[in-house]
């Protein structure tokens, strides 16, 4: 047992941040904030190119040829760079649906509570999307449909939003310390005041927790594991992007700062695939 | 990422299996929990039952996955736990293999691991618990001992202790830090006593040590004299690290044993109860994988566990204080009958939180060592 990451898991996770610093970086990011609805189709096809959506396919099959462990870095990654698009849907078309693994092709899928996000943009919807009626997203990268049918949730759909969450989470808790260790306030910075420590402190445990939960669940497949994963994930994603808001104070509950932005994409991925309370039903029924 | 076991740890793990279930039907009934007298006996029965067949050794000399898949063994079969061994076993014991001389590994482990002599912990005082670098107890070297005085608190088993890992302050002009030694004070030394304190679940499980004028041999001194608290730092994070590995086990254990009780007594049919078994389940199942990644890092970094250790320790002392919490709401008024385990069991998790470094102080460390966070108030 060596449940550390592998040299070439590090250097996977290496590569796709580097992609995502260069290709969607902050400006590209509010950028796309102002263009709602819009889906960067060159980004897309270069997350194709990197493989992302590749990933799981057999080498002969014209894929990557890797695991579940591998594609929870690579959608970590994606969560903590907030990358707009129904990407978990995509990686779950390769193979299936033609141009989803070389990303050419958008996929989404009708969610497991009757919610489609990126109707208008997507190519193939997955579902049955039939009288799909445009609801006023919370999240401005994020468009959302509302159908009156509603499907269920592939696990592997649910523990690739759980990884997306960790990003999040992830994001969240580096951002609140970074700006822990420069404002000033009282004469120090805030990050020496235990009131800020603690919730800082908080948001690094839940991370760490969710992330265990979901790697752990991308090795054994467990369909009660990735519930869990999931739960705890949701959690960890909204709890830190909620406090990350605090430590950034007033700063914080303004459009120009992006904590908004992983918040509300939180409370999608939340509410979209297997939300808390039906996950923690099927954990408890394993019980 | 690799959850599986190597053939050498599976098969390490087999016959263990076997032993346990050829042993634990042999076992003598456990005493009441209050009893410590009788539990240092049966806690030391057990560990010359492990020695003797080998076993003895494990949480020092075996690997960290061995160790690991030894706890998880053990507390799946449903066998004892270190319990009165704690100290020496988890605490003393590793110190001591890390940092003691050949003489002092020679004098000390053994008895240990027979189950021949039991510690207890005398770190704390009243004036330093938490903040374990203001200590006062006092060592002034006369010849060949040190002269020992002055007061320790939440000394966990002094009662039925041979040995007390003792802090005392060598050097009381130096920093705070770095002018502390660490002592094996022999319990029954002229000078030495032990006044039991009542925790709150009734159990007498640590006392109050004074100590007047006790001599305490230089060669009892476990690192250099004033390096205390470096040794002492290894302790803890051994205490951090591994110490509560069995623990998650017997929650995830503890929670499959309610859900049976919820199911049995209607409880099962409220949602709410339900979902908060659920959110437990996986929280303590993800605390067992973060622990599988403590112990992977600890394996490949040479044996210390690292700061990782409270990162869980603080979910899991939260986390085992809500499942007795639960367990209340799923036993009704049975929460209040003392007869049955869980609710003695209850009473004693409210230490968790505050034992071995408070949730607060393990928040400092997490945000200073960990996130870098400028030291403050």
């Amino acid at each position: 047992m060596d449940f550390r990451l592998s040299q070439d898991q590090r250097d996977l996770v290496r590569g796709i941040r580097e992609l995502l610093a260069g290709r969607f970086g902050r400006d590209a990011l509010r950028a796309a904030v102002d263009e709602p609805g819009r889906l960067d189709r060159g980004l897309w096809k270069e997350l194709g190119d990197a493989g992302l959506f590749a990933l799981r396919l057999p080498e002969d099959e014209g894929g990557v040829g890797l695991g579940l462990p591998e594609a929870v870095l690579l959608f970590e990654e994606a969560g903590r760079w907030l990358v707009p698009g129904p990407l978990v849907a995509t990686h779950g078309a390769a193979g299936s649906v033609p141009g989803a693994a070389e990303g050419l092709t958008v996929v989404t899928e009708v969610s497991g509570e009757g919610l489609v996000p990126w109707l208008d943009a997507a190519d193939v919807v997955r579902g049955d999307a039939t009288g799909a009626v445009a609801v006023r997203s919370v999240d401005p990268l994020t468009p959302l449909h509302r159908v009156p049918g509603a499907g269920g949730w592939a696990p592997e759909a649910v523990l690739l939003t759980a990884a997306e969450q960790v990003g999040t989470a992830a994001w969240a808790t580096e951002a609140a310390v970074s700006h822990a260790r420069q404002r000033e306030q009282f004469g120090q910075v805030i990050g020496g005041f235990q009131a800020v420590k603690h919730l800082c402190a908080g948001m690094l445990v839940r991370t760490e927790l969710a992330r265990a939960a979901v790697h752990g669940a991308a090795v054994t497949g467990d369909p009660v594991e990735i519930a869990g994963a999931k739960l705890l994930a949701d959690e960890a994603a909204v709890a830190n992007a909620r406090d990350c808001l605090q430590v950034h104070g007033g700063m914080g509950f303004t459009w120009e700062a992006d904590v908004h932005l992983h918040l509300k994409r939180a409370w999608v991925r939340a509410a979209l695939v297997l939300p808390g309370d039906r996950a923690a039903e099927e954990v408890a029924a394993a019980l | 990422m690799d959850l599986a076991y190597s053939d050498a740890e599976e098969e390490f793990r087999g016959r263990l299996r076997e032993w346990l279930a050829a042993e634990l039907p042999r076992l003598p009934e456990r005493p009441d929990p209050l009893d410590w007298p009788g539990r240092r006996a049966y806690d030391c029965g057990w560990q010359r039952r492990l020695y003797d067949a080998g076993y003895g050794h494990v949480h020092w000399d075996a690997s960290p996955t061995q160790r690991l898949i030894f706890l998880e063994e053990t507390e799946r079969a449903g066998a004892p736990y270190v319990g009165a061994n704690f100290v020496g076993l988890l605490h003393a014991g590793p110190t001591i293999a890390a940092e003691g001389t050949p003489e002092q590994r020679a004098r000390w482990l053994e008895p240990v691991l027979r189950g021949d002599e039991v510690w207890c912990q005398g770190f704390s005082e009243p004036g330093a618990g938490s903040d374990l670098a203001s200590l006062r107890t006092r060592a002034v070297r006369d010849g060949d001992a040190y002269v020992v005085t002055g007061q320790k608190i939440w000394t966990s088993h002094a009662e039925v202790a041979d040995w007390c890992e003792l802090l005392v302050r060598t050097d009381p002009d130096g920093p705070r830090h770095r002018g502390i030694s660490w002592l094996a004070l022999p319990m029954d030394a002229p000078g030495v006593t032990v006044r039991p304190l009542r925790t709150l679940a009734g159990s007498t499980e640590f006392a109050e040590l004074f100590l007047d004028e006790v001599r305490v041999p230089v060669a009892n001194r476990v690192g250099e004299e004033n390096d205390g608290w470096r040794v002492t730092m290894v302790t803890l994070s051994f205490e951090r690290g591994t110490a509560f590995v069995g623990e998650v086990v017997a929650c995830r254990r503890l929670l499959g044993e309610l859900a049976r009780t919820a199911r049995e007594n209607g409880r099962w049919d409220d949602p709410a109860l339900r979902r908060r078994l659920g959110r437990l389940s996986a929280g303590f199942l993800a605390l067992w994988r973060l622990t599988q990644r403590n112990v992977s890092e600890a394996q490949a970094t040479g044996g210390v566990p690292g700061v990782g250790g409270s990162v869980f320790k603080l979910h899991y002392s939260h986390a085992r204080q809500e499942l007795y919490d639960t367990a209340a709401e799923v036993l009704g008024p049975d929460a209040l009958d003392l007869g049955r385990e869980w609710n003695l069991d209850r009473l004693s998790s409210l230490s968790y939180t505050i034992a071995a470094g408070t949730s607060q102080i393990q928040r400092n460390i997490v945000a200073e060592r960990i996130l870098g966070l400028p030291k403050g108030r």
